[in-house]
């Protein structure tokens, strides 16, 4: 009797995880499975004359065989050069936009630990930038650095709000993002924007944190007569580690498949105008290689779940020597 | 005695922070109203006076609150407290507040340019130094964002249609999921679960490309399902509502069992009114994934008929017909009724979405 009531449940459970196996198979596990296979599948075109990567499209037309090499790896570190601007590009904008509001977040975090009234409504205001559609705000973004520059041969007839700040306390307007514009400009538009958008998830992970230390920590500190700064160092951050260590891990995989901020600010063009793709990320990259090269897609998308995969580990190692508790 | 100093402090405490503020605000508008074109050069002045007095009356407002807390809340031991130390505490806490305020202002600034910008006349917008409050308020800009450059009621159709469809599939297939995990026994349980969280750690650009050929095989580019199925599930979901199904007591299931209540009505009528905050943060989640989702609908479904509010915002193009200027303010107002509903939910349902992310760090 309960041997066989237990049987129909068994039937029963398969039959409730049925929806979920067949999804997850056809749109997570087969993925994984053929993304590595037309990684390495490559064949020579006649008629461009050249190693192409997996077609889905011309290999339905045609019927045409593809053999295993690495060859889609060499096309795209070869493919003019613009996958290694974009690695180039994705690595200079986590190195900068992850320390910085990682540090940011922190004292923000620390500074809302410590006061009462009106806690509730910074934090509020600190969480807004995180339900924001990062198109839209981008959008806006390119508004406040950008200009208005009808004709070319002249000066521009509008500076934009952020240039004029900066024209108030004395400084001269600065080409941010449009015609022309500087890579550096661009890129401090960018961390601008990355850091902004980034900071919400950082507090909130870090405030609950702090929330948890043990307030004894802090009175036996003071007992001692430690300074603040003293405090923060020694008790404050060490305390946090697991936090910081989650933040920064985090932030890295997500400073690597940077996207939707670069073209909430620039479009799809990825670039200022007349300068599409300067400022193109490896996400990007292999989005643009989707419709038409599978394969070259696939290649790349290995390479970054390498980067992040290494990276990931680097960070792992570290914060095991560094992480107390 | 006590309680009145202590309210006494609190009043303090509330009038040095609205100056501190006030002072901060006076201060940064007086700055940059040097530049601008709104204000005169007297004005901006004045108001940056006004900032330093107002900021020096807050700090000020805020080294006599030590005080009075100090005497409130220690015991006897008053005396021993220097006076240095006093100020310095209070000197802290103030730096805390001007640094939150000028962060908290940065933070909201773009939503108030986004709100100004888009009741400009484009005349205004195109001024040489912008006005950071317009002369008169245009509000048919609303309407060009509706009719003008893009079809934003198409949109929001269209957006509205796959949030609510795909957050209602995805819940059914979640909960069933959940539910089987956390109360079912069957062979293989902890292995399939396992493989399952496994998953999570792949970066997603890894699935989009062989869903793409998917999809075309299956002939699906430009349909609402392509939008719909291949994020029908989400492994961490399943994950956070299994763990809370966990913590309802199974002596509640074995009543039911005896009460004769078959599975899926224990389900419906117990489980998941118990469950109902993470399945409410759930929800919120899901839809403002569909809302804000970008990527994989500007691969797979650009056309107008299907077209996502994220891609339809970004490709659309304001350019004014007869003056072939570009039409700022109609952008921002179309950015303003893509951004609005998120903040009206964020406000409506702030602890459910704040605990869902803590958990997670993943957007939508």
């Amino acid at each position: 009797m309960k041997a066989k009531s237990k049987k129909r449940n068994q039937w029963k459970a398969w039959l409730y995880l049925l929806p979920m196996i067949i999804l997850l198979l056809v749109f997570t596990v087969w993925p994984i499975i053929n993304t590595v296979r037309i990684a390495f599948l490559c064949r020579w075109d006649p008629d461009v004359g050249a190693i192409v990567g997996y077609d889905y499209q011309t290999s339905m037309l045609e019927n045409v065989h593809y053999q295993f090499g690495i060859n889609n790896f060499i096309n795209v570190f070869a493919a003019g050069n613009s996958f290694l601007t974009a690695l180039g590009n994705t690595m200079l904008l986590t190195v900068l936009t992850v320390p910085i509001s990682t540090m940011l977040a922190l004292l923000i975090a620390v500074a809302l630990n410590s006061i009462k009234f009106l806690k509730k409504f910074f934090q509020t205001v600190f969480f807004l930038p995180y339900v924001t559609n990062a198109i839209a705000i981008g959008m806006v973004f390119a508004t406040m650095f950008g200009m208005i520059w009808p004709s070319p041969a002249k000066p521009p007839t509008s500076v934009g709000i952020i240039n004029t700040i900066i024209e108030a306390f004395g400084g001269h307007y600065v080409n941010w993002i449009d015609r022309g514009s500087s890579y550096w400009a661009n890129i401090a538009v960018l961390v601008t924007y990355i850091v902004w958008n980034a900071l919400p998830f950082k507090i909130l992970v870090l405030l609950g944190g702090l929330q948890n230390v043990d307030k004894q920590y802090y009175d036996a500190a003071k007992v001692d007569g430690a300074s603040r700064w003293r405090i923060f160092w020694r008790i404050t951050v060490p305390l946090l580690s697991p936090m910081i260590a989650y933040v920064v891990i985090t932030g890295f995989i997500g400073g690597f498949k940077e996207y939707t901020s670069i073209v909430g600010i620039f479009g799809e063009d990825m670039g200022p105008y007349g300068a599409p793709g300067k400022l193109n990320t490896m996400v990007g990259f292999i989005y643009d290689s989707i419709p038409h090269n599978q394969g070259k897609a696939s290649a790349a998308a290995l390479i970054l779940f390498a980067i992040i995969f290494i990276v990931t580990m680097i960070n792992m190692y570290v914060s095991k020597k560094k992480v107390h508790y | 005695m006590k309680d009145n100093r202590k309210s006494y402090a609190r009043l303090r405490l509330t009038v040095g922070i609205l100056l501190g503020v006030a002072g901060v605000c006076a201060l940064v508008i007086g700055l940059l109203g040097f530049g601008l074109f709104a204000l005169g050069t007297w004005l901006s002045a004045s108001l940056v006076c006004i900032g330093f007095l107002t900021l020096a009356l807050a700090v000020w407002s805020l080294l006599l609150l030590a005080k009075i807390e100090d005497e409130v809340f220690t015991t006897g031991a008053t005396d021993e407290i220097s006076r240095r130390e006093r100020a310095q505490k209070a000197l802290v806490k103030a730096v805390m507040y001007l640094f939150l305020s000028v962060l908290a202002l940065a933070m909201i600034f773009p939503f108030y340019w986004m709100l100004i910008s888009s009741v400009k006349t484009v005349e205004e917008y195109n001024l040489p130094t912008p006005t950071l409050w317009p002369h008169e308020l245009r509000w048919e800009t609303y309407l060009t964002a509706f009719t003008g450059g893009l079809n934003l009621g198409r949109l929001f159709l269209n957006t509205v249609i796959v949030g609510v469809v795909s957050t209602i599939l995805s819940l059914i297939v979640t909960v069933l999921s959940a539910y089987a995990f956390a109360r079912m026994e069957f062979k293989g349980k902890n292995i399939l679960f396992a493989l399952m969280l496994a998953t999570m750690m792949i970066p997603g650009e890894l699935f989009t490309i062989t869903n793409y050929i998917t999809v075309s095989a299956f002939n699906w580019l430009h349909t609402f399902t392509v939008l719909i199925v291949p994020f029908l599930v989400s492994v961490f979901y399943i994950y956070l509502l299994r763990q809370n199904f966990m913590q309802i007591p199974n002596e509640l299931y074995l009543a039911a069992k005896i009460d004769g209540a078959s599975d899926l009505k224990y389900l419906w009528k117990v489980m998941i009114p118990l469950a109902s905050p993470t399945i409410i943060s759930i929800t919120i989640l899901k839809m403002m994934g569909s809302w804000n989702s970008y990527m994989w609908p500007q691969l797979v479904a650009y056309d107008s008929a299907h077209m996502l509010v994220t891609v339809g915002l970004r490709g659309a193009d304001f350019t004014d017909q007869l003056s072939k200027l570009f039409d700022y303010p109609a952008q921002m107002a179309a950015v303003v009724l893509v951004t609005v509903p998120l903040l009206i939910v964020f406000i409506i349902f702030r602890k459910y979405i704040m605990r869902g992310v803590s958990r997670s760090g993943i957007k939508g």
